[in-house]
């Protein structure tokens, strides 16, 4: 049996790898990626949690989670192609019409 | 069980009127306009006489019960009406006189653009006034004292496009709200004390009250601010300035408003409270006074004034004087029947004027007029007749009224007596002045050639002014009834049968003591008063027609006397100074520069211009760029975090 730390150190990696991510790259896809990852660090640490208490709870949070990353996977997909055929970039760098 | 008298119906038809002529007045014609006026006006007068009718005799007071208005805890007020015989008089003065005003003002105002204005604003003024009239409780009564005030600021301002009229409309509403906020603080004190305003209640509980020193302070306080309510209303000292001024309106508004109805409401109102006046005999003596000094002091005004309209001002801030003499020696029913006369000779002295204006084509100064008898015939005859009522020459109507004022003045103090009978003097004095002036001697305006005069029917002011013109019959009519009321109309109160006509109304108590009197001491005063009517007559006719060269000496050997009278003793000069102009610099100074300016503009711009500062620099964070917005959010979610596992959040 894997102890419990285990999973919530990997899950704290993934959260962190995705913030990092977020923050430090400038195309929008990866950027989206960086989320999706944070999302699935934030999954493991329900599933490990619902295994080690024995509460499917936390399971079924975990594909609420699912559902609505694909759902914004969907979205946020198009309206990426949307801002690539506006703008021809996809660097957030660009992307700042409504600055001051 | 008296049958049901609909008084529901006598004010709401002229407002019916009112809003029929306001809203739609403007696109139709004049007909149309002249026909809804008069006939919703003169509805009301035939329902009037109708309910007077039904009423008679009319000793047990009818009350009619409309709706609910005010419910708070015990207190309420309903929307009821309140007929006895004191409000019989004045719901038939009101109408009657009304409405003859009416027909006349469709002659005097023809001409003019905003007709159908002039209409619904003088349907709208008998709605209020037939409210006040036949109020049941002192609230309603309010709704018409306010309502009435209204009407009469629109009417004074008719022709708001001349600074003169507006500044009067201003003047007279302002002055009025003084007045009116007496009133309110005495209506006040009786919610206080008597948790009621309905007037019967309120009579009960003020004769219920035990006598002694608190009752008696009660009563006077209140007295005294309801009579501080009717020196408003009713242009008493100190607040009879506005009616002067309010001569700027139209003819018939001066006749209707501002000398038989309006301006007698505060007599009717302290009438209507006796009860309450009886038991304050302070506030009695107040009024007394008051109205002593009024009519002397006016009349002298009235004496060297040149403008026709400002001498019939004059005249009647005089007379309601006379009418709060009686009230205040406890002679109220005098003082309605004095209310009565004046209703019908001063409405029809204005008529008068109004026809004499008319006639020399809108020239006020009387100095301009003159031998205008052989002009216009029926006017001279009307305002002579009128001229003869008013001075107390008998038998017309104002020497009975005047002289039951004068007698029972007499009874309480000769002192009112003898300022009464000098002032009775001075008023014939001065209507004779004014009569000679413009009847009598030659003509002194100017003529012009009387070119097209026919071709123009109507109005003065296309038409070059020809040879001065009697009026038409639509305005002659009314001044004919009035003539004829003016005449017969002081024999209703033929041995007392005015006095025990109201019996049901004052009571017994005063009217006992006043029948007690000896008739050949009324006999004595009366022939007293009349001697110096005929002595005030004579000396006009002295002046102003065998020796017309002498006013002017005279008025030159007074001198300064002379001018200060001329000038109204300088009152407006004087309140200007000490009221209007420290409340002027005080609210430009302070209220306007300091506090408004100052502290209140200053406060809301600052708080703007502050809000701009602080954005100014906060908008830097918002920089476009989208990872300085995520890294805000996760060092913010770490912060949160950290802070949260060292609290030990959820532990």
């Amino acid at each position: 049996m894997v102890p419990l730390s285990y999973y919530l150190v990997l899950s704290a990696i993934l959260f962190a790898c995705g913030v990092t991510g977020f923050l430090i790259k400038r195309n929008i896809i990866t950027i989206f990626m960086s989320i999706e990852l944070m999302l699935n660090g934030v999954n493991l640490s329900f599933v490990a949690f619902a295994a080690q208490w024995h509460a499917l709870s936390g399971q079924v949070f975990v594909f609420f989670v699912m559902v609505v990353a694909a759902a914004e996977a969907a979205v946020g997909l198009a309206i990426i192609i949307a801002i690539y055929r506006a703008r021809e970039t996809l660097n957030v760098d660009q992307l700042n019409l409504l600055k001051l | 069980m008296t049958p049901n008298l609909n008084l529901w119906l006598i004010p709401v038809l002229p407002l019916a009127g009112a809003a029929i002529n306001g809203f739609f007045g403007k696109k139709s014609s004049r007909t149309a306009v002249t026909t809804i006026a008069l006939v919703f006006c003169g509805a009301a007068f035939a329902w009037a006489s109708v309910a007077a009718a039904r009423f008679w005799p009319g000793d047990v007071p009818y009350q009619e019960f409309l709706a609910h208005w005010i419910r708070s805890g015990t207190f309420s007020a309903d929307f009821a009406f309140y007929l006895d015989r004191l409000s019989l008089i004045m719901m038939l003065v009101v109408t009657g006189v009304g409405f003859l005003i009416h027909i006349y003002s469709v002659g005097y105002m023809w001409d003019d653009p905003s007709y159908y204005r002039f209409f619904c604003y003088l349907n709208l003024f008998m709605f209020f006034m037939l409210t006040l009239v036949l109020a049941n409780n002192y609230l309603v009564m309010f709704i018409g004292w306010e309502g009435v005030g209204l009407a009469s600021y629109l009417l004074i301002g008719f022709w708001f496009t001349k600074d003169s009229a507006a500044a009067a409309g201003k003047k007279a509403f302002i002055v009025n709200r003084i007045g009116d906020f007496g009133f309110l603080i005495g209506l006040f004190l009786l919610i206080q004390h008597f948790g009621t305003l309905n007037f019967g209640q309120v009579f009960d509980s003020v004769t219920k009250l035990p006598p002694g020193a608190s009752t008696e302070t009660l009563l006077t306080t209140i007295g005294i601010l309801l009579m501080v309510g009717a020196c408003g209303k009713s242009a008493q000292i100190p607040l009879y300035v506005w009616l002067p001024d309010a001569m700027e309106g139209p003819t018939p508004v001066s006749a209707l408003i501002h000398a038989a109805t309006m301006v007698t409401a505060g007599v009717y109102m302290v009438s209507r409270s006796h009860l309450i006046f009886e038991r304050a005999p302070i506030a009695l003596t107040v009024v007394a006074i008051i109205g002593t000094i009024t009519a002397f002091f006016a009349a002298t005004i009235g004496i060297a004034q040149t403008d026709i309209k400002k001498v019939l001002a004059y005249s009647t801030v005089s007379q309601l004087g006379y009418m709060f003499m009686a009230c205040g020696v406890g002679a109220f029913s005098a003082g309605i029947f004095h209310l009565m006369t004046h209703a019908f000779f001063k409405g029809l002295l204005f008529l008068g004027a109004g026809s004499v204006i008319h006639a020399v084509g809108g020239e006020q100064d009387m100095r301009k007029m003159g031998g205008l008898r052989s002009y216009i015939p029926w006017t001279t005859l009307t305002m002579g007749i009128a001229t003869l009522a008013i001075a107390g020459i008998p038998p017309f109507a104002g020497f009975w009224s005047k002289d039951e004022i004068l007698y029972k003045a007499y009874q309480a103090n000769w002192i009112y007596w003898a300022i009464g009978v000098f002032t009775a003097f001075l008023t014939s004095f001065y209507m004779f002045r004014l009569l000679f002036m413009t009847f009598a001697g030659d003509y002194r305006g100017t003529k012009v050639d009387e070119h097209g005069h026919a071709s123009h029917t109507h109005g003065h002011a296309e038409h070059g002014h020809g040879e001065p013109h009697e009026s038409p019959w639509v305005m002659l009519g009314p001044l004919v009834v009035l003539a004829f009321l003016s005449t017969v109309g002081g024999f209703v109160g033929l041995g007392n049968r005015f006095d025990h006509f109201l019996g049901p109304v004052f009571g017994s108590e005063f009217g006992a003591r006043i029948a007690e009197g000896s008739s050949a001491n009324e006999l004595l005063l009366m022939a007293v008063s009349v001697l110096f009517a005929l002595a005030g007559a004579v000396i006009a006719y002295i002046l102003y027609v065998s020796k017309p060269y002498l006013p002017g000496n005279i008025a030159e050997s007074l001198g300064g006397f002379y001018r200060a009278v001329f000038n109204k003793y300088y009152v407006d000069e004087l309140y200007a100074k000490v009221f209007v102009n420290p409340l002027v610099k005080g609210s430009t100074r302070i209220l306007w520069q300091g506090l408004d300016r100052k502290v209140i503009d200053n406060t809301v711009n600052d708080a703007a211009y502050g809000a701009r500062e602080v954005s100014d620099e906060v908008r830097h964070m918002q920089s476009g760029n989208l990872r300085s917005y995520a890294g805000w959010i996760a060092a913010g979610a770490a912060v949160l975090i950290a802070y949260m596992v060292w609290q030990g959040v959820g532990r």
